[in-house]
């Protein structure tokens, strides 16, 4: 079994990273991008019968600073 | 005075922070490796130091602030012991809970490296009652996530308690409302960007740093 998290910045934390991601794609000449935001993706690989709320724990605990950012987690069927 | 200095893999400025300890203390600190479960008996301050600890992986701190030797310098903490972090040590205490809010990329992407002007924002902590409040230092930094976040509410609560020991006098990094560093709601511990450690001796320029170390030796000793 295994689980996707993906870690985001919250809305209304500056992105930099973001930002000159942005500005790099208009600089290749790609117009109309209105906004960039990075983020991390974590593939867990988990032992069958890991339940929702351990998942949430490892996000809260390790996986996201949730004082500036938010975490989804997506299972995936094996 | 018993002092310790955490070390974590990657840590780069233990050996500078302990010789400033050293020669104020006039005692060396003990070096304490990330994986001890126990500090040494009857320590009065403990440094966690500047670095790349684990290369920054996850986020910078992240995993130095889960590894076990935190749990306990936080049981320390929770006990009045005075706890010291620099750099990479504030942003491994942010991560532990130790103190409030994050270090992010600084806001122009720069790894930032030189002397900066700061504005110390209190004189009623161990750590900075040899500084007079509104007094300018100059003090190194040397970091590529300073960039102080916390929402408005807990900015507001910092200001208010009077915890904001240190402000930078120049832009450096984006950091909210110029933070360089903050104290805990009992004052015992404070994370800075800004490395004190790294302005002792007149061989370094100026010796600004070193009344951060003279002030906490006068408090705890």
């Amino acid at each position: 079994m295994k689980a996707r998290v993906y870690v985001t910045l919250k809305n209304g934390v500056l992105d930099p990273q973001g930002r000159a991601i942005h500005h790099a794609l208009e600089g290749l000449g790609f117009s109309g991008v209105e906004d960039v935001r990075a983020g991390k993706l974590i593939e867990l690989s988990l032992a069958d019968g890991t339940s929702d709320a351990d998942i949430e724990a490892m996000c809260r605990k390790l996986l996201a600073n949730t004082v500036i950012e938010n975490f989804r987690i997506e299972r995936i069927a094996a | 005075m018993k002092s310790a200095v955490i070390v974590f893999p990657g840590s780069n400025c233990d050996r500078d922070l302990a010789v400033a300890i050293r020669d104020v203390t006039g005692e060396a600190p003990a070096m304490v490796w990330h994986r001890e479960t126990e500090l040494p008996e009857g320590v009065g301050l403990i440094g966690v130091p500047g670095g790349f600890s684990y290369g920054d992986y996850l986020r910078a701190g992240a995993m130095a602030a889960r590894s076990p030797v935190m749990r306990a310098v936080a049981d320390a903490a929770a006990r009045g012991v005075a706890v010291l972090g620099v750099c990479n040590g504030f942003q491994v205490l942010t991560e532990a809970g130790l103190l409030p809010g994050a270090l992010m990329r600084n806001a122009g992407l720069n790894f930032v490296c030189r002397d900066v002007t700061l504005t110390v924002g209190t004189s009623q902590s161990a750590f900075t009652s040899r500084y007079e409040v509104g007094e300018e230092i100059r003090i190194p930094v040397a970091h590529h996530d300073g960039n102080y976040t916390a929402d408005a509410e807990t900015l507001d609560r910092l200001e208010g308690e009077g915890r904001v020991a240190f402000r930078y006098g120049e832009q450096v990094n984006g950091s909210a409302r110029d933070i360089a560093g903050i104290l805990n709601d009992a004052g015992n511990v404070l994370g800075m960007m800004p490395h004190p450690e790294r302005m002792m001796e007149p061989a370094h320029g100026r010796t600004d740093g070193r009344r951060l170390f003279e002030g906490l030796v006068a408090a705890i000793a």
